[in-house]
């Protein structure tokens, strides 16, 4: 079999581009949750908002450090397996990740030491402006990557000369047509990830009667913030979608399963497309509702795939599913959202023992729904990596064959294996061992500011003491 | 319109990043390099405490450079990066690896042999494809129209072999003369002892690849040989700074064996680059070639000549907040 170097590369750059992406969408909602909880604490100087804050901060070191380590790969991967469009784009691309490098380098220099040491070395105000400048940096970040990303998907303020793009108009670049809807798409998401997160790990220790007052009160927050933005991030993505109908219509095609342009379009529930005969298996759908949605007219006219060569349509498949997985999810958030709004009666949301059962397997909805509906947006784009401007296979390293490809991809899937089984692992000894920190004092030797796993004072492996308190041998509560 | 020459400046910058990169990331990786050498598990923890609080600002300047160069120099980026590949990939995996045996060496305890490992296997393979990419550009690429069109193992040559084992043997030097630095008493000793081998080991790789370059390149030694006689100050101030290593040590001084170290990376990188300039993409582009729009180089200056100077400030600082000797057993606190 002849090893195709494109779709090993398309392989390889999801897988690294994937991997990574679960970590920014958590740590930069979690942030914005630290900062919260800084603030309440400066202000009310309760001890449960410093406690709580003090763990998940512990977290949060974690999750960036393996967030930063599994990044440094996605820049070099331009160059190597990517660098036609390397070199036609870098005009654009070339300052805006330096941008991000750079801002991304403020945020840590400055401000992440101090959230992460400083607590009883700094003044509390400081240390809370050390967690809103943290928070705000996560979103300066994010700004310059979906800058970039959001171009790529609806290019503007730039020409093209000898195949090259020149930038015309940096703010029109930036700001180009569908990065607002992508940025606020993906800050809600980063909420929602933070919030079911913390939300399923505090029911995970109020099922086993762990620290009950912090974590009722951490529980209680994320449903209130949940049951605003969960609806929110549905009306968003709607929005999203419609921009995306202006400029990317192949794309909602796909996810619509809509091969023929036509009116009346039903929104389908369930069908299996099928690329070679242009049609879909086994449909069932709401008559119109589709292009209720799309056009906010019954009888609104929708394009379908046949408006291009069969070449230039997306995998039709992959999308249209991770578009329903992405919005299935979404649905069951704001069910679990209004769920906790109906229980709040009584205090049932921290005693109600299925209740707490379901946030817990909810906590990775989040990261389940950001990487399908990163599917449904990159993976719809195809063939177009620059949509309209530059074909995947254009922007293609000339001299890379499949073996080199097919290498480096099996390299990448070692690394990553190896580094974030130990990350993921050592995470969970963390979670673990909870809010109760018992190893505070026990400051390991030589344990070092800048390194952020060090304020996480858990070590890798598990000994007698650290058994957590359970309900049985903790008597009174 | 163009008031400014900005690929010279950004050629500068680039520069300047490069050896800074390769003056600080340097000892980090070297104190890995030497790692399993150690004489005991307390000295390796002495020795990775040197460097625990600064390796990761270290590697922040490969981030920039490597963000900058596709920024300014697209064409040096989108050659050189498909040339490599498979040194590129060598270069991330080792940097991963040693970069969470970091985080996690302190953590383990029965697993810590393994992340020993991690530190040491990873800082030796990123220090030696560093070492082969400073080779491959004295090679040069064979390209057409812009594109790289050479195979995926063009760069592996017994030259670039030799250019790796030199900069491993180089980066193990500057390793040393740092742990001479930052330590005392067993391990200050055991420093002294293996830096002297070290130089001789790096004099003897340094030297054949001295003569060998200009039998590699004809550009290069033409320009040796020929027309630029002054660039023969370079290897003489490269053994200057050896003899004053060497002198040093045999003295006992603390601080002039890494000082005098970085004087021969420096003169070397400037021999390097005077064998070169204006040659970015050996043997065919030179930084005007291979420089990116005007208004994308200067749109990315503005920012960086407010960040650079920030950058150094708060590495002069976290270095003078970590000064002095580093003791077994103790943390800074």
């Amino acid at each position: 079999m002849e090893l195709d170097p494109l779709i090993l590369s398309r392989i390889q750059f999801a897988f690294v581009v994937s991997f990574h992406a679960i970590f920014p969408v958590f740590t930069i909602g979690l942030a914005s949750y630290i900062a919260v909880l800084e603030g309440l604490a400066f202000k009310t100087e309760n001890p449960v908002w410093v406690k709580l804050s003090a763990f998940w901060t512990k977290v949060f070191a974690v999750v960036f450090g393996m967030g930063v380590v599994s990044g440094i790969v996605m820049s070099f991967q331009f160059g190597t397996n990517w660098s036609n469009f390397a070199q036609a784009s870098a005009n654009f691309l070339g300052p805006v990740l330096s941008y991000e490098v750079v801002t991304a380098f403020f945020l840590e220099a400055a401000f992440l030491g101090v959230l992460l040491f400083g607590r009883d070395k700094v003044p509390a105000g400081l240390h809370l402006f050390a967690a809103v400048m943290v928070a705000t940096g996560t979103f300066i970040s994010s700004f310059w990557i979906l800058a970039a990303n959001s171009w790529m998907h609806t290019p503007a303020g730039f020409e093209l000369r000898e195949g090259v793009i020149h930038v015309t108009s940096w703010s029109d670049a930036l700001f180009n047509p569908s990065f607002p809807y992508r940025f606020l798409h993906m800050a809600l998401a980063s909420f929602l990830t933070g919030g079911f997160v913390v939300a399923g790990v505090s029911a995970w220790y109020l099922l086993r009667g762990r620290e009950v007052e912090a974590n009722r009160k951490a529980l209680s927050m994320c449903l209130w913030l949940l049951l605003f933005i969960a609806p929110a991030q549905a009306v968003v993505g709607d929005f999203h979608g419609l921009n995306t109908l202006e400029h990317q219509p192949m794309k909602v095609a796909a996810m619509e399963g809509n091969w023929e342009t036509s009116r009346n379009v039903p929104l389908l529930l369930f069908a299996i497309p099928d690329q070679g005969s242009q049609s879909n298996l086994y449909e069932i759908g709401i008559p119109s509702l589709a292009s209720m949605i799309l056009t906010h007219e019954w009888d609104g006219e929708v394009p379908g795939l046949n408006e291009v060569p069969v070449a230039e349509q997306p995998p039709v498949a992959i999308v249209f599913w991770s578009f329903r997985v992405m919005v299935g999810l979404g649905l069951l958030m704001i069910a679990f959202a209004v769920t906790g709004l109906i229980l709040r009666a009584g205090g049932r949301y921290y005693r109600n023992p299925w209740f707490l059962q379901g946030l817990r397997f909810m906590s990775v909805a989040p990261f389940l729904a950001v990487l399908s509906g990163w599917f449904v947006t990159e993976i719809g784009r195809a063939p177009w990596l620059v949509y309209g401007v530059m074909t995947q296979a254009e922007s293609l390293t000339p001299s890379l064959t499949g073996a080199m490809a097919l290498f480096t991809l099996i390299g990448y899937i070692v690394v990553y294996g190896l580094v974030f089984t130990a990350g993921l692992y050592y995470l969970m000894r963390v979670l673990y061992v909870g809010l109760e920190d018992r190893h505070d004092e026990e400051e390991h030797e030589a344990e070092r500011p800048k390194r952020p796993f060090s304020a996480a004072h858990v070590p890798f492996e598990i000994d007698e003491g650290d058994q957590p308190r359970t309900p049985a041998n903790q008597g009174g509560h | 319109m163009e008031l400014f020459d900005l690929p010279l400046i950004w050629a500068f910058i680039i520069g300047f990043g490069i050896i800074m990169y390769v003056l600080m990331d340097g000892f980090d990786l070297g104190v890995g390099i030497l790692f399993p050498f150690a004489p005991n598990e307390e000295a390796r923890d002495t020795m990775m405490n040197t460097v625990a609080p600064v390796w990761d600002g270290n590697e922040t300047w490969l981030v920039l450079g490597g963000a900058g160069l596709l920024a300014a120099f697209p064409l040096v980026y989108s050659i050189l990066l498909p040339a490599l590949y498979i040194g590129v990939f060598l270069l991330l995996a080792g940097l991963i690896f040693r970069g969470v045996a970091f985080e996690f060496r302190f953590k383990a305890r029965t697993s810590r042999y393994l992340w020993n490992w991690a530190f040491a296997g990873g800082s030796t393979v990123a220090a030696f494809a560093q070492g082969a990419v400073v080779g491959s550009y004295i090679q040069g690429f064979e390209t057409a129209n812009g594109v790289y069109v050479g195979n995926a193992l063009d760069w592996l040559t017994p030259f670039t072999v030799l250019t790796g084992l030199g900069m491993l043997a180089g980066y193990a030097l500057l390793g040393s003369t740092w742990l001479i630095l930052k330590t005392e008493g067993r391990l200050q000793a055991w420093a002294y002892r293996i830096t002297l081998p070290l130089l001789a080991g790096v004099l003897v790789v340094f030297g054949i690849i001295s003569v060998w370059t200009p039998f590699v390149d004809d550009m290069v030694r033409e320009r040796w040989f020929s027309n630029l006689s002054v660039i023969w100050i370079l290897p003489v101030l490269t053994l200057l700074c050896a003899f004053q290593i060497f002198r040093s040590v045999r003295n006992r001084y603390e601080g002039m064996p890494f000082v005098a170290t970085m004087g021969l990376f420096i003169t070397t990188y400037l021999g390097l680059v005077a064998s070169r300039w204006p040659y970015v993409v050996p043997p065919e582009y030179t930084l005007w070639d291979a420089a990116s729009a005007y208004e994308s180089q200067l749109f990315l200056l503005l920012g960086l000549l407010f960040v650079i100077p920030i950058v150094l400030v708060y590495t002069a600082w976290t270095y003078w907040v970590f000064r002095g000797k580093v003791r077994a057993g103790e943390g800074y606190h």
